[in-house]
């Protein structure tokens, strides 16, 4: 029997993290109520200019440098002609004949080892709106809040062999442009979105199959069941003759679990690109290409083993942290306040992460101020606050902005040192509970423990556990 | 036959007309198109802006050819404008025997403008392109198309200019203050006129009387050969009609403009709204434009045009090396009537070799008795100097 082997590139789009949209002010972020984030320029209305946003371009030139590539010096805009509801302008301003950037590449590990994917090109363009069908009149109404959000499309060489391949691939583009804030790349919102181009040959063949391209993909789990379903469709084709495979765009049904060829209409077309004569070419000078630069973050893995041989933390912790932008920027901003790294990843293993999760937040949307919880582990250090009340101001901290040591100094948090009133409060507890001081002395060392609870409770947590535990005792002793 | 499409109907002064290409909010903008029959624009334009903040007053919108690539106005869904013996005339030209109207605004893409003033007194200029703002101009042809003004003397063209020349950050293709500042200060006095000689023979229009009032301005004149400028017109009209098809593919009748009553599924909505409200002569350019974008056809027809606005460019830079000015008819014949129009449909793409040699590379033009002459980059200035002397030696 002949064994087959898949070759697969990826076309992958991912929403740029702007503030507005590619070429005119109006917000770019999601979820705002249907033709809420719209304007003339991006319904399409004539007499409006595109104005390139900078942000975009500065967004490009990251995504390129995290994936090795050259940046095109000298980048232009083309316009892409079609004719869909959803496309207000009757044309996509996008990128053909110079791209931002060019000749990338990506390691992935999967369980066969580590492999280079190279990247053909990246570019930018504009995304295009939502069909949204009404039943009740049986009419298809536009939604332009998404047109002319800025995207990158990566467009992989043919490089990948496996849906696992895939998935380890997307999973790092996602780490690696999560990390350089170019995307959140949260595919159930649509912001990361990927093409399956796939075709199969006989192993060691040097020729290319009939390719497919399967559109529109947005679920990890979506994209393995497709891929597996289109290697078996295609070989089945070419052992049985079921089919004769031809070269077309095919949509996936995932409930379904089949693909099915998109009817010819919604994909046919010369799209007559040519440049768009409202947008000049973008030069970009080595000082702001520098200045881009400058920004990049250090990749996942040097992080991980920067916090590991240099701040202390263990595999696990560094591993944890380093899952998040956002985790490690909180990481590294309180672990300069305080001076106690180890001691931060505590806090935000045990404490930060498990509140994320509770709130079904993702690490990426932490907004804690790394240098307030930094203020908070050192009152805590320094034995102003008891630990169980900084667990309380730390909630409060999640959702408002206080400062953590005038809102413990308000609340009655800030721990007391005034041994005179800690043993006054003591000889009261321990006057009304004689039960406890005579079972204490009959040998039940328990006692001492609910005599302790009630210590603390009347103390509200602000005492030292230690001198509070001494004090105690000796005051028993005594009595 | 209608020369204002819409008019407002106060009684102010200080009037200046717009052309149905230009958005105003107060009235609608046609684009002189059944498809945007009644379209009022949510923003008006920087350059409506620009001269009501200098206290002009908008007079009404001039018809205009639809989408403004004919010959003179005559494809207009709401008429031609001619006179009683059928000749075509130009609403403009008409709307300027209004006196009390300084001048009108309009924006030149295929010479229609030049044309419509070429047998009258009036006077055009065209500013070098990215001087004045397009924002807010039914787009057609965006390399190319720039605002043009037409008014009765220098003087009026001058102080209309200055009010609408300038930066303006909505335009990505406006060119900064400072780089205008400084080629405006270095600009050149026009010393030296050179003649296309093969376009004279070409044209009705004798260049003897134009050598004439240039040599009474102590300006020098010489005959010389057009060369690559004469593929001018062939290079201009391939691009036009590219970004034309592209700039009016999104009248689908899906969110503005003109919708047919008559489809029951999406392709008949876009197909039918387009057959319905467009006329020949834009369905023409439309087809062309999509014929020189295709794929089989890109690189041979559309590439190659790119690549001679380039060749053309360099070979004014040459030219002006030596002259100040160079100096052509405005049209192959005096006056153009509807029959011709009418016997000849590509009548507006021929005559294009005559204005589209400034129009491909954006450089300032102006036009006075069936004469254009074009100058260097910013050398408006020049150009209205010259005017204003020769209006000063003929009165
Ligand atoms: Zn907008």
């Amino acid at each position: 029997m002949t064994k087959y082997e898949t070759v697969i590139g990826l076309e992958v789009h991912v929403e740029l993290a702007t503030k507005s949209k590619i070429f005119c002010s109006c917000s770019a972020e999601f979820g705002a109520e249907q033709n809420e984030s719209v304007c003339p320029a991006c319904c399409g209305m004539p007499g409006m200019l595109p104005i390139v946003n900078k942000k975009v371009v500065e967004l490009g030139m990251t995504a390129g440098m995290m994936l090795n590539c050259d940046i095109n010096r000298v980048t232009t805009f083309d316009k892409k002609n079609y004719y869909y509801p959803d496309l207000p302008t009757s044309y996509q301003t996008t990128q053909l004949f110079a791209p931002i950037c060019v000749n990338g590449t990506v390691e992935i590990t999967t369980s066969k080892g580590t492999k280079n994917v190279r990247i053909k090109q990246i570019h930018m363009e504009e995304d295009a709106g939502k069909l949204v069908h009404d039943d009740w009149t049986d009419t298809s109404l536009v939604d332009f809040n998404r047109t002319s959000v800025p995207l990158c499309e990566i467009v992989s060489q043919p490089d990948l062999s496996s849906a696992e391949e895939v998935v380890a691939y997307l999973e790092r583009l996602r780490s690696l442009l999560r990390f350089a804030k170019v995307s959140d790349c949260r595919m159930e919102q649509g912001s990361m979105r990927c093409d399956v181009n796939l075709s199969i040959r006989p192993e060691g063949s040097d020729k290319l199959g009939v390719r497919t391209e399967i559109k529109n993909m947005n679920s990890i789990s979506a994209i393995t069941r497709a891929i597996e379903y289109e290697v078996a469709r295609h070989i089945d084709a070419l052992e049985t003759g079921s089919e004769e495979l031809v070269q077309e765009t095919r949509r996936w049904d995932d409930i379904k679990g089949k693909s099915y060829a998109m009817r010819n209409k919604e994909t046919a077309g010369d799209y007559r690109y040519f440049p768009d004569p409202n947008i000049m070419p973008i030069v970009i000078d080595d000082e702001w290409y520098d200045s881009v630069k400058k920004t990049l973050p250090e990749f996942p893995e040097v992080k991980k083993a920067r916090y590991v041989d240099k701040l202390g933390l263990t595999e696990y912790d560094a591993d944890q942290l380093t899952r998040s932008r956002a985790l490690c920027d909180c990481f590294e901003s309180a672990s300069a306040t305080c001076g106690m790294p180890k001691e931060v990843a505590n806090w935000l293993i045990s404490d930060v992460m498990k509140m994320l999760n509770k709130k079904s937040m993702t690490f990426d949307m932490l907004s804690l101020d790394g240098n307030k919880l930094g203020q908070l582990i050192k009152l805590v250090e320094d034995g102003k606050v008891s630990r169980a009340n900084a667990k309380k101001i730390l909630s409060i901290m999640f959702d408002e902005d206080i400062n953590p040591e005038e809102y413990a100094e308000k609340n009655g948090y800030i721990v007391s040192n005034d041994t005179d009133q800690i043993a006054s409060i003591i000889s009261a507890v321990v006057a009304g509970d004689p039960k406890a001081v005579a079972d204490y002395k009959s040998g039940k060392e328990k006692a001492i423990m609910s005599l302790f609870g009630k210590c603390m409770r009347e103390l509200k947590g602000n005492c030292d556990p230690q001198v509070l535990k001494e004090l105690l005792i000796d005051i028993v002793n005594k009595a | 036959m209608k020369t204002f499409i819409n008019k407002t109907d106060s009684k102010l002064t200080n009037l200046v007309a717009f052309d149905d290409m230009i958005l105003t909010t107060e009235l609608p903008t046609t684009a002189g198109s059944k498809m945007l029959d009644g379209y009022v624009s949510l923003f008006e334009a920087e350059v409506v802006n620009k001269l009501k903040k200098a206290g002009y007053n908008l007079a009404g919108k001039v018809n205009v050819g639809e989408f403004n690539v004919d010959l003179m106005g005559e494809t207009s869904y709401f008429g031609a404008v001619t006179d009683e013996s059928g000749n075509l005339v130009g609403a403009i030209s008409e709307v300027m025997k209004d006196t009390d109207i300084v001048a009108t605004i309009a924006v030149d893409v295929n010479g229609a403008q030049r044309r419509a003033v070429m047998a009258t007194d009036l006077v055009y200029l065209k500013p070098t392109y990215g001087t004045v703002s397009r924002f807010g101009i039914i787009p057609t042809a965006c390399s190319g198309e720039s605002v043009c003004v037409i008014a009765r003397n220098a003087s009026d063209l001058e102080k209309i200019l200055n009010v609408i020349a300038g930066h303006d950050d909505k335009d990505g293709t406006s060119i900064d203050d400072s780089r205008m500042n400084s080629e405006k200060a270095s600009a050149k006095a026009i010393e030296k006129v050179a003649f296309l000689k093969d376009m004279f023979a070409i044209s009705e229009k004798d260049a003897c009387e134009a050598k004439k009032a240039l040599e009474s301005v102590g300006v020098a004149t010489a005959d010389i050969d057009s060369g690559v400028l004469s593929k001018a017109g062939s290079a201009w009209n391939i691009l036009m009609s590219a970004e034309l098809t592209n700039n009016v593919s999104r009248y689908d009748g899906v969110k503005f403009g003109y919708r047919s009553s008559n489809y029951t599924n999406i392709d008949e909505l876009y197909t039918n709204s387009r057959t319905e409200a467009f006329g020949e002569l834009l369905k023409t350019a439309i087809l062309y434009g999509s014929e020189v974008l295709s794929t089989n056809n890109y690189d041979k027809m559309y590439d190659k045009s790119l690549r001679v606005r380039r060749v053309i460019s360099e070979a004014m830079d040459s030219i002006f090396a030596e002259y100040d000015a160079i100096a052509l008819p405005v049209a192959s014949k005096k006056v153009f009537t509807a029959k011709d129009v009418a016997d000849n449909a590509y009548l507006a793409y021929e005559e294009s070799r005559f204005t589209a040699i400034s129009t491909i590379v954006g450089l300032p033009t102006i036009v006075k008795c069936g004469y254009q002459i074009i100058g260097r980059a910013f050398a408006e200035n020049a150009l209205l100097d010259l005017l204003r002397k020769i209006e000063k030696e003929g009165a």
